[in-house]
């Protein structure tokens, strides 16, 4: 009964905290309307999320966005340093293929989104039974430590969170 | 104090202004879509940032309210991003990029655009 009417918690706490931040002002009026939201959205959005990520460690999920923040400031000022003054004739692209041992689709999709935005990499495509992620690298002398620093610095940490 | 302020906001500001430049160059340099996708994905985060950022202290130093629109614009920038970002890349392989020219996925099944995928039941059924 809980899990029909609550069929993502963590998805109805983040919609309320969306719609307080929307709103900008925290009234009760707003607080209803949000929990109302909250409740409406993931129960008339369910039947298309059949699963139900589970989130291992909280703590890891506060170390992953500061590792990923920082990491996204890293990768701007070293793309803006490619883009400024490497000649392009030497801007080297490669093609990695990152093998991933994740598999809740939802790690997966937060692997992808985070390979996007970090170092001059763009996750491009799965395999067909998704265990392994297709990167493109704007420049990589050695496509080899890409793939590694991938599965180093974000792959564990996930698997630690949707286990 | 408010000399203080006014820097750091326009120090936020002129960074954000030198980052957005930045991408929008890469776009002309860069020479095919691959290598374009990286700049708006990457270099233009900071652009856009740096504009909340400045944003916020704004809003918290000189008009002395705290607002929420900045974070929420950096997550849903975040959420979007990436998506639009694979849209562009996966219908540019589909499209230019020939199967052989990609490396391997050193599984059994191929690029997902190449290949079907494994005929599986869904195990994860919504509660009956």
């Amino acid at each position: 009964m809980m899990k029909r009417v609550f069929p993502h918690p963590l998805l109805s706490l983040a919609l309320l905290l969306v719609w307080l931040g929307l709103v900008n002002k925290v009234t009760p009026g707003n607080v209803v309307l949000g929990a109302i939201l909250g409740i409406a959205v993931p129960f008339v959005t369910g039947p298309y999320w059949p699963g139900r990520p589970m989130i291992g460690r909280p703590l890891r999920v506060v170390e992953y966005i500061f590792v990923v923040l920082w990491d996204i400031v890293v990768a701007n000022f070293q793309v803006a340093a490619i883009i400024l003054f490497k000649p392009e004739k030497n801007i080297r692209s490669a093609w990695v293929t990152v093998p991933i041992e994740l598999t809740s689709p939802e790690a997966i999709t937060v692997l992808a989104g985070t390979i996007t935005m970090t170092p001059g990499t763009v996750s491009t495509m799965l395999s067909a039974d998704s265990s392994a992620i297709l990167v493109h690298c704007l420049h990589a002398d050695d496509p080899e430590a890409v793939r590694d620093q991938i599965k180093r610095r974000y792959e564990w940490r996930l698997k630690e969170i949707f286990q | 104090m408010e000399l203080a302020t006014d820097i750091l906001i326009s120090f936020f500001l002129v960074l954000a202004g030198i980052f957005g430049l930045v991408g929008s160059f890469g776009l002309v340099k860069l020479k095919d879509t691959m290598q374009r996708l990286h700049a708006p994905t990457k270099a233009t985060t900071l652009g856009v940032g740096g504009v909340l950022i400045a944003s916020m202290l704004y809003f918290l130093l000189v008009k002395g309210s705290l607002s929420f629109h900045e974070l929420l614009i950096t997550l849903f920038l975040f959420l979007t991003a990436p998506i639009s970002a694979h849209f562009i890349a996966k219908t540019f392989v589909q499209a230019r990029i020939k199967e052989s020219d990609l490396p391997p996925t050193g599984r059994e099944y191929g690029w997902s655009i190449h290949d079907d995928p494994p005929l599986v039941d869904d195990d994860r059924k919504p509660d009956e």
